[in-house]
Parts: structure tokens; sequence; C-alpha cells
């Protein structure tokens, strides 16, 4: 047997001894180990009974009807009501192009190397041309915001919302840390009274009070006024994340910088802020990642963001009530990039730990 | 003196400026929302509050008709609001330790079982779960052929039908002299322990005989105490608790949903603590039991405490998603109420209110529980 197959086994038997002990290692441990096989045998068959053996994969709803299992023929029919929402299906292209557009900026941003003044510019044209794109601006038709839907619409949202929020979160943590004591009172009292507001209830200032407060105020719409207040909810949560970032900076630094001449702002723009918040971007992703959940919110003020759609869709009288199939289906998506985006969190902590 | 200047900072100037505008941009936003009600014939203030409600309530702890006032109402939703955040505080905890137990339990099955349900369960928006749960609990079979465990929790569309303690004919005095006592002895034995004049123990065993005491105080003066088990009768089931479709969506949902957050809290605050712990107190000749408690219990804590208080503060929030599922909170209250009155600034100025006051009630009190278990001496340094 050669020296590399003689390694393999070995590390074979060492898993296998690893396996046994953690099976069944005490006799509790078997006890355990046992319950869970019979947990998992009351659990897993009948799933897969329902998703795969005994579901309907091509049909119509009256075919799904007739059968017990999962409906896959429902979702073929709606996938691009799931995707899109309520987008005039001849200009589907446009949402798909938006959707391309937006992940492929997330993915051009994820790797250190693009952190530049150049992505800095594509964040602020990606996302104004997807909105004239949407909205049919420049190239007619134009469709109205609130037939605007789906992924492209959660993914708008969470990237503008997020990338606007962090400006103002760097200001308000600034502030937070200021020797002036109204600066300071005014950051405080804006981020306490955001972060106690449930997001629900800030959507409904969006939708009941924004109007009322800015002249022509109705004129803005729905989804315009709902990303304003989403922005300046999470700019409080964001700002809390920057906060931790700027205590873990010792003060030699301000006192390097100030014996160097430097003033305030070019304190902070050049020797603090720098290294704080790369101190605190595997923060702020998983940040990201809670607030790409939470544009499922929209849904509670009639926008059709992915969630909301895959529910739409099942109340289609052509086919009612596939809601499990369609919850699956827009959940998939949801974990698929939220896992992505934590595994993505770890590999960059672990890379930013890296001395240069 | 020299703390004002102090509070004023290096550029009272600018601070002022900044001051100025916004209390210029707050009064102008006032202003233009006072103009845009007078537009449309709405008495800014709170005087809706003592109107008639004229909207039925779906569930209600404290007795509710449409007849009574916003205000009343609005307590409605409030106590619904409390009611499902504190039953979903303890059954998320509760759940999220017995999963913690279970991933550390080294079982590399049962670990890995609960890591998946952890990663699914954070991975996914808790809407779409609470939509779920309510397709689910909307689709379990009329009463008639309710679902039952051990005959004595049944499941059915019209609701979740559980055992339930029934407690009759008490007089008004008995409740009142009731909470009184709970009241005296609850901040009397925390003084006692807090200067250390009763054990832990002490404390539990004192609540203990208080309770049976004022249950058999109870009974003398004429009430009725019975568990009651739910069982079906004609169309529907009586007896016992019942929990709507919808509240049981909602405290189903919760409970799942941060009891993944608090099982990786738990574990994490078990794992903070050195294996050192664990060998020097083995060699001490401690059992396990007593490792856990003396030990390893207070260090955890420690990290746990921080963490979870503001899981539990999370979940009060998302509560409010009960808006979305139909069940009576006071989100949705508030909402009924802004639309039918056109009040939308004050309906909304209350919610904010009540959720602030609830979140900095509940962290003065998880801070007070968090300085107990710091470390002794951080505080002070």
């Amino acid at each position: 047997m050669s020296a590399r197959g003689r390694f393999f086994v070995r590390g074979l038997m060492a898993n296998q001894a690893r396996w046994r002990k953690g099976l069944f290692g005490t006799w509790l441990n078997s006890v355990v180990t046992i319950a869970t096989v019979v947990l998992l045998a009351a659990i897993v068959p009948p799933f897969v009974r329902w998703a795969v053996l005994d579901a309907t994969w091509v049909g119509t709803a009256a075919d799904c009807k007739a059968g017990t299992g999962a409906c896959w023929a429902f979702i073929g029919a709606k996938l691009n009501f799931i995707l899109y929402a309520f987008y005039p299906p001849p200009l589907h292209w446009r949402p798909v192009l938006v959707t391309l557009m937006l992940g492929g900026l997330l993915l051009l941003t994820a790797h250190p190397r693009a952190w530049r003044a150049a992505t800095l510019l594509l964040w602020v044209l990606v996302p104004i041309a997807s909105w004239l794109l949407l909205a049919g601006t420049v190239v007619g038709p134009t469709v109205p915001s609130n037939q605007w839907g789906g992924i492209p619409i959660t993914l708008l949202v969470a990237m503008v919302c997020f990338s606007l929020a962090i400006p103002i979160a760097i200001l308000l943590a600034l502030a937070r840390q200021s020797s002036m004591g109204g600066l300071r009172t005014l950051a405080i009292v804006f981020i306490e009274v955001m972060r106690g507001t449930p997001m629900v209830a800030i959507l409904y200032v969006a939708m009941l009070i924004l109007p009322m407060m800015i002249p022509g105020g109705q004129l803005i719409d729905k989804l315009g006024r709902a990303m304003i207040l989403i922005t300046l909810f999470w700019s409080a949560y964001v700002a809390e994340v920057v906060r931790a970032g700027l205590q873990a900076i010792p003060a030699g630094q301000y006192e390097a910088a100030r014996a160097l001449g430097l003033g305030y702002w070019r304190i902070m723009r050049f020797v603090v802020l720098p290294q704080a918040l790369r101190l605190v971007i595997p923060a702020l992703v998983n940040l990201a990642i809670g607030f790409l959940l939470a544009t499922s919110l929209l849904a509670t003020i009639g926008v059709f963001d992915l969630l909301n759609a895959a529910k739409t869709a099942a109340i289609d009288p052509n086919w009612l009530g596939f809601y499990d199939e369609a919850y699956l289906v827009a959940a998939s998506i949801y974990f698929a990039i939220c896992v992505i985006g934590s595994r993505y969190s770890l590999w960059l902590e672990q890379r930013l730990r890296q001395p240069r | 003196m020299q703390r004002g200047l102090a509070w004023w900072g290096p550029s009272p100037a600018a601070q002022l400026g900044l001051i100025l505008a916004t209390i210029g941009l707050v009064w102008w936003f006032g202003r233009n929302t006072l103009d845009t009600m007078a537009d449309a014939g709405i008495n800014p203030g709170f005087a809706f509050l003592s109107r008639s409600a004229n909207f039925e309530i779906g569930e209600a702890i404290i007795p509710y008709s449409s007849a009574d006032t916003y205000g009343r109402a609005i307590l409605v939703g409030l106590l619904n609001t409390v009611r499902v955040a504190v039953l979903g505080c303890i059954l998320a905890t509760l759940l999220g330790v017995a999963l913690a137990v279970a991933r550390l339990s080294g079982n590399l099955l049962l670990g890995g079982l609960v890591r998946w349900y952890v990663e699914i369960i954070r991975n996914t928006p808790l809407l779409l779960q609470l939509f779920f749960w309510t397709a689910l609990t909307h689709a379990f079979p009329p009463p008639r052929q309710a679902l039952s465990l051990f005959s004595s929790v049944y499941l059915s569309n019209r609701g979740i039908f559980v055992p339930g303690l029934i407690v009759e004919s008490v007089p008004a005095g008995a409740s009142f002299a009731l909470v009184v006592v709970a009241l005296v002895a609850a901040v009397g034995l925390a003084v006692l322990r807090r200067t250390g004049k009763v054990t832990a123990a002490g404390v539990i065993a004192t609540a203990l005989t208080l309770l049976v005491a004022s249950g058999a105080g109870l009974l003398l003066v004429g009430a009725t105490v019975r568990l009651e088990l739910p069982t079906l009768s004609g169309f529907n089931i009586r007896g016992g608790y019942s929990l709507s479709p919808e509240f049981a969506a909602l405290l189903i949902g919760l409970t799942v949903k941060f009891s993944a957050a608090i099982s990786e809290i738990v574990r994490a605050g078990v794992e903070s603590v050195d294996r050192g712990q664990w060998e020097a107190a083995r060699a001490l000749g401690l059992r396990n039991g007593q490792i856990l408690r003396l030990i390893i219990l207070p260090q955890a804590l420690r990290v746990i405490t921080p963490l979870i208080t503001s899981s539990f503060l999370d979940l009060t929030k998302d509560s409010s998603l009960a808006v979305a599922i139909g069940y009576p909170d006071l989100v949705n209250i508030i909402n009924t109420t802004a639309n039918t009155t056109g009040q939308a600034l004050e309906a909304l100025a209350i919610l904010i209110g009540v959720y602030l006051a609830l979140n900095l009630s509940v962290s003065a009190v998880m801070n007070q529980y968090n300085r107990r278990v710091a470390l002794r001496g951080a505080g002070r340094r």
C-alpha cells in the first residue's frame, strides 16, 4: 500500500473512532442517538414522500389537487411571478437585468481588492440605473413603482438603504462620541428611539405620517417613502456597530494624530475611521444579512417584495392554496443568500485578521 | 460651571446652530403635519381616546366590546402584546436552553440536527416563518376531527386547546390581598437576598410556602380551583385554555425563531468558560452538577445575560409582526385606530412611546440583574 493510501486509511479509522465515540460513547449517548434516529425517521420519510415521491412535477392545479404530495407544477407556472411579482411580463428583461446588475455589484464588492473609490462610484451609479431601468424613464414604456416587485425590490431596498445608512451612521456614531453635549444628546435620543421601535411601526410612519410632514409628501411613492424611513431606521443600528469600532481604537492614535497637528476631521478621516471601519466590516456584513431578512416586512405595507410575491402567488384563483410550496421556494432563496453571506463574513474576518 | 462649559465642547457656536436647526426642522415638520390635519378636518389631540371605538377585537384578556373607548381598545392591544411577548420569552428560553444542551451534549447526530435547525431558522425571515405557522394552524382539521395528544391537547382549525387551571368565584378582596402579599413578599425577599440574610434556597422555599398558603387561603374563602381538560362537546371544544390559531402561530413562530438565537447565546456562554475550569473543579472532587451550578454557570451568565436581554427586547419588538397575520396586538389596534380616526400622528406616538417604555423598563431590570452577575469589582474600575 502506498504511503498516501496508508495515510488515508488511518484518517478513516480515526474518523470512525470519533464517530463511534460521538454516537455510542456512553450508554446515555447511545440512548440519545437512538432517540434522534427515531425522531428523524418520523420527520424525514414523510417529508421526502411529500416533496419528491408523491409530488406533482408537471400539470395543472387539478392534477395537484388529485395528488397528495407537493405541487411543483405550481412553482413552474408561477416562478416568474414569485421572482418579479406584478412587473409586466413582456418587460421581464428589466428586473432580470436589475437583479444581475445588483448581484454583480455585490459579488464585485465582496473582494477586498475592489475596495476603492471606483467601486464607491458604482454603488451610486448602479442603484440609480436600476431605478431608472425599472421605472422605464429613459427607455419606455414607464412602469409605476407599485407594479415593481419580487427579488429586484428585495435586493434594491436592502442595498440602497444599507449603503445610504452607512454615512449617516458614521456621523451619528461620531456625534455620540463627541465632546459636545448637545450633539451627543441628539444622537443618543435618535439612536435609542429608533432601536426601541419595531420596524413595522417605522413603516407605518412612512405610510401615514411622512406624507403629512412634508408639503407634497403624498407625491413620493410608497416605496420611496418606505426607503427613506428604513434608511434612517437602519442607520441607528449601523451607528452602534461603528461606535464599537471607534471605541476599539486606542487613545494613543488620537493623541499621536493631534500631536502631528491634524484637526478633528482629518484625524477622523485619515487615522481613526479607516481603522475603526476595517474592524467592524465583518459585523456590518452580519448586520446586512439581518437587514436583508428584514426587508420582508415590506409585505406589511403592501409592497410586493420576494415574500409577499410568494404569498400572493398562492392566492391566484387558478392555483389557490399552495402556500407550502411558495414559502419553501422563497425560504430557499433567502436561505441561500444568507448562508453565502455568513460564510463570506467568516472568510472576511479571517482575511482581515491577517497582519498586512 | 466647569461641567457646563465641558458640555458645550470646543465649538459652542456650531453646536448651537445645529441644535437650532434640529428644532427648526422638527417645528417645520410639526407645522406641516398640523396644516395637513387641519385641511383634512382632523382636530389634533388625544380626545379621540375617550370616543367609542366601534370595532370588535378577536381576543382580549380584559372584557371589551365595540362600545368601549379607543383608549380601552389600545389597552387590550397592549395586553395582547405583553401576553405573547412574556410567554414567548419564557418558551424561547426553555427551548433555547434545551437546544444548547443538545448541541453541547457531544452527541454528533443530535448536535448536527440542532445545527441544521439553527441555520434554517436563523437564515429565513421571521415573517415567512409566521406565514408558514399561520397556514399550518389554519390547516388543522375542524374541532370534531381535531388531532389530540394524550387526550389533553387538541389541535383544530379553531385553535389549540390545552389543559388549564380554572380559578372561580374569588372574592374581590381576596385577589387584592393576594397582589399585596405577592408584592410585599417579592420586595422583602429581594432586599433580604441582597443583604445576604437568606440563601437562594431560602428564597425559593419561602416563595413556595407562600404559594401553597395563598392557594389554601383561596380555598378557605370559598374559591374553587380545578384542572380542566379540554373536551369535545357538540361542534366545538370546551374547557381548559384555548389559543386562537393566530395567537398560536405567533407564539410558535416567536418561540422557534428566538430559541435558535438563544441556544447560540447559551452555547457561546458555556463555551466561553475555559476547559481548565472543568478540570480544576473535577480535581477538587466536585460532581458534574455542582461544577455546572457553582463554577460554570456563574461565569457563563456574565456572557449570556446582556445578549439574552437584547434577544428578549428583539422578541418583544418582533411580536409586532402580529399585524401581518391578524393577531390583535398593539400595532394592529393602533393601525385600525389610525385608519378609522385619521389621528395617525397621535396613534403612532402612543405606539412608539409604549415600545420605548417597554424596552427601557426591560433593559433596566436586566441591567440590574446583569450588575449582580457581572465580575465582582469590574464596575469599580
